[in-house]
């Protein structure tokens, strides 16, 4: 592409994803694989467990990713990247990076284990967690990370799910990890901007990427990206980071919009009472707060 | 260099000696002296290797399944519990077909809790595609870790090396530990995978339709097994001047009745079958070293001659019965069908397999007219 040297452009231009992957139109989660893998370029080896991202890197005997990809068990996600990053050391190949890459049943749920064992140990990988709310792979049942109020099929209206999203950031902040991230596919230069930056640090980093989901959450496949920054403009997914487990920094981005405005869109919230929505306003004031309080 | 040690420590020994490169480990009795001599060996760097305190087994195999795919030696040990809670990585490891050596320290399985020897644990992992080793002495569990690095390394298939818990693990033998160099001479380092590399990428694992051609490969690899493990004790009898077999026999060729069995449970059949030709009545012993790939032709040339076989089982299918009884009744169809086969329960949870309990199983075969259901053997009252 010819494009003026001086401007400089936020967005790496070499893509590592091929086109032509299995993801259902309009999927966040292949648009959050493809700037991570922007900001952190191809010597990266990567680890993907039964998920959606599994589905679509790969079927025998093709890939999607231009990068090595080793298909590993569901719990395992976080220590088979351990593993590789141990093996690397012992070989003296020190300047790959190793991703372990989980969706939010991997991570919130059947991984979480296995991640904090990671983290504990301080092991020398990069963990992203791309959040759609939803085991959306074997057909949209409810995770720990559904929010409270969203229909899945096995949060059957109007039995819809009635606690609310487990927040597993705070749990990683509890390990005083290095780094940790939220970010959005809805903001994809802040999102880069944060791989860059832990691709820099050693150590566990975490990045939880918001991923909105058209299938699994019952919208029109072009609304995804207005989905993903409603997500934050609405306070419902702050984007933040967290060095060494204590130090906050918010991100600019204002969180101002009502909140119905990204409920409205969505089936999956068809349930949705005012008394839900209330506890949600609710929620999401006292995260607010919470977060300004620590970023001081 | 002879040293008086536990086979748990000649475990440790022998990873040193093969120069793993990344262990990952959680510890359960009566395994965990394996881990911790040598967590002590990579901290102080005897042992140049990556150690990994994973947070359970089921992390542990997962670390060895990643680590082994980057093509780095690895290794792992567990037991009862610890090895059911991997049961799917098992599968995991096979079907990658990854050179995984682990040390099984064999346990019986809850409910209840018992702590003590019982094989149950590695039987109820046969069909994982893992080859297992049932070892009977301390020297025999350093050799056989030695030898199962050079047959997985070769056949691309992961070896779980099986020691009974504390009637083995924690009893005190003279080994001896051979010379680095003749260990390196015997085990080079482990040949060169290029799997994950960034610069000529691929997908490992995948989803694929040609799942029953990996299977048959697989089939005809541990078939192959069975002629490479051979080889491979007949090379390290040349070199270290032991070797084990698939299968150890003791007294069978002229015997009417041979017990068989696993472990340490055959070195006091062999002295109970004295005891019997002593009092003319030939009896013999097999001892059954390999149990995957079962060596059911090996098993079965030294029974040709006998009439009667009694196999002693320290583990036990519910509903079934013996585990190795019925895989070797399995081995005699179509080769000596009419052969009387009496099953035996002895020894589970730990419980002591006495002499007393060999004579007893003896007389029991001769008393008994026809094969039976399994007897068990030293119920308490």
């Amino acid at each position: 592409m010819d494009r003026p040297a001086q401007i400089k452009f936020p967005i790496p231009e070499e893509e590592l994803v091929y086109s032509g992957h299995t993801a259902c139109p309009g999927c966040g989660a292949a648009l959050a694989m493809k700037y991570v893998l922007k900001g952190l370029g191809p010597r990266t080896i990567i680890v993907i467990p039964p998920s959606c991202m599994g589905t679509i890197a790969a079927g025998f005997p093709f890939s999607s990713l231009k990068i090595p990809v080793l298909r590993i068990p569901f719990e395992s996600t976080a220590i088979s990247a351990s593993g590789i990053r141990a093996a690397l050391d012992v070989m003296g190949k020190e300047d790959i990076h190793v991703l372990a890459w989980a969706g939010d049943g991997g991570t919130f749920d059947i991984g979480l284990q296995a991640l904090s064992g990671s983290a504990e140990r301080n092991d020398n990988i990069i963990y992203v967690c791309y959040d759609n709310e939803g085991y959306m792979n074997t057909g949209i049942q409810r995770s720990s990370s559904t929010p409270a109020g969203a229909w899945t099929t096995t949060t059957p209206a109007p039995f819809v799910k009635d606690t609310p999203k487990k927040d597993i950031v705070r749990i990683m902040a509890a390990h005083n990890i290095p780094y940790i991230a939220t970010a959005s596919i809805g903001y994809p230069a802040d999102l880069i901007r944060k791989v860059k930056k832990a691709k820099e640090i050693g150590g566990t980093r975490f990045i939880l990427i918001f991923s909105p989901c058209p299938t699994g959450w019952r919208y029109s496949p072009e609304m995804t990206i207005r989905l993903a920054k409603l997500g934050t403009e609405t306070g419902i997914f702050p984007l933040y980071e967290i060095e060494n487990g204590e130090k906050y920094t918010l991100s600019s981005k204002r969180s101002e919009k009502p909140l119905r405005d990204y409920f409205a869109l969505q089936g999956r919230f068809r349930n949705l009472t005012k008394e839900n929505l209330q506890q949600f306003e609710e929620r999401v004031e006292k995260e607010r707060e919470y977060l300004k309080r620590l970023a001081g | 260099m002879k040293k008086v040690i536990s086979a748990n420590q000649a475990v440790s020994y022998a990873v040193l000696a093969a120069k793993a490169q990344v262990i990952a480990a959680y510890p359960i009795t009566p395994q965990s002296s394996i881990v911790e001599m040598l967590s002590g060996f990579c901290a102080t760097g005897a042992l140049q290797a990556k150690f990994i305190n994973v947070e359970s087994e089921h992390s542990a195999m997962a670390a060895c399944i990643s680590a082994s795919v980057m093509g780095a030696r690895t290794f792992t040990a567990t037991s009862s519990q610890g090895l059911a809670l991997m049961h799917e990585l098992l599968h995991y490891a096979s079907g990658l077909r990854l050179p995984i050596v682990m040390a099984n320290v064999n346990r019986a399985l809850a409910s209840p809790f018992n702590l003590k020897a019982d094989l149950s644990d590695s039987l109820s992992q046969r069909d994982t595609g893992w080859l297992q080793f049932y070892c009977e002495s301390g020297q025999e569990v350093f050799d056989t870790i030695i030898q199962s690095y050079r047959i997985s390394e070769k056949l691309l298939l992961p070896v779980m090396v099986n020691l009974e818990g504390f009637i083995l693990s924690h009893t005190y033998e003279i080994v001896d530990l051979p010379e680095q160099s003749q260990i390196d001479l015997f085990l080079p380092p482990a040949p060169a995978r290029e799997c994950l590399d960034v610069d000529n990428p691929c997908m490992f694992g995948s989803t694929t339709d040609y799942y029953i051609n990996f299977r048959y490969k697989m089939h005809q690899d541990m078939e192959e097994a069975k002629t490479f493990c051979s080889e491979i004790d007949a090379e390290f009898k040349k070199v270290f001047g032991r070797d084990y077999g698939l299968v150890s026999t003791y007294l069978c060729e002229d015997a009417d009745l041979i017990l068989v069995t696993a472990g340490t449970i055959a070195g006091t059949c062999r002295v109970v079958a004295d005891r019997c030709r002593a009092k003319g009545m030939k009896v013999g012993v097999l001892r059954v070293r390999m149990f995957r790939p079962f060596p059911g032709k090996q098993i079965c040339e030294p029974l040709r001659k006998a009439k009667k076989v009694a196999v002693i089982d320290r583990d036990f299918s519910p509903g079934c019965g013996g585990i190795f009884a019925q895989e070797v009744k399995a081995s005699l169809q179509g080769i000596n069908c009419g052969l009387p086969v009496y099953e035996f329960i002895a020894g589970l949870g730990g419980k002591d397999v006495t002499d007393k309990d060999i004579e007893l199983i003896i007389e029991q075969t001769h008393k008994m007219p026809n094969r039976g259901e399994s007897t068990w053997i030293g119920l308490l009252k």
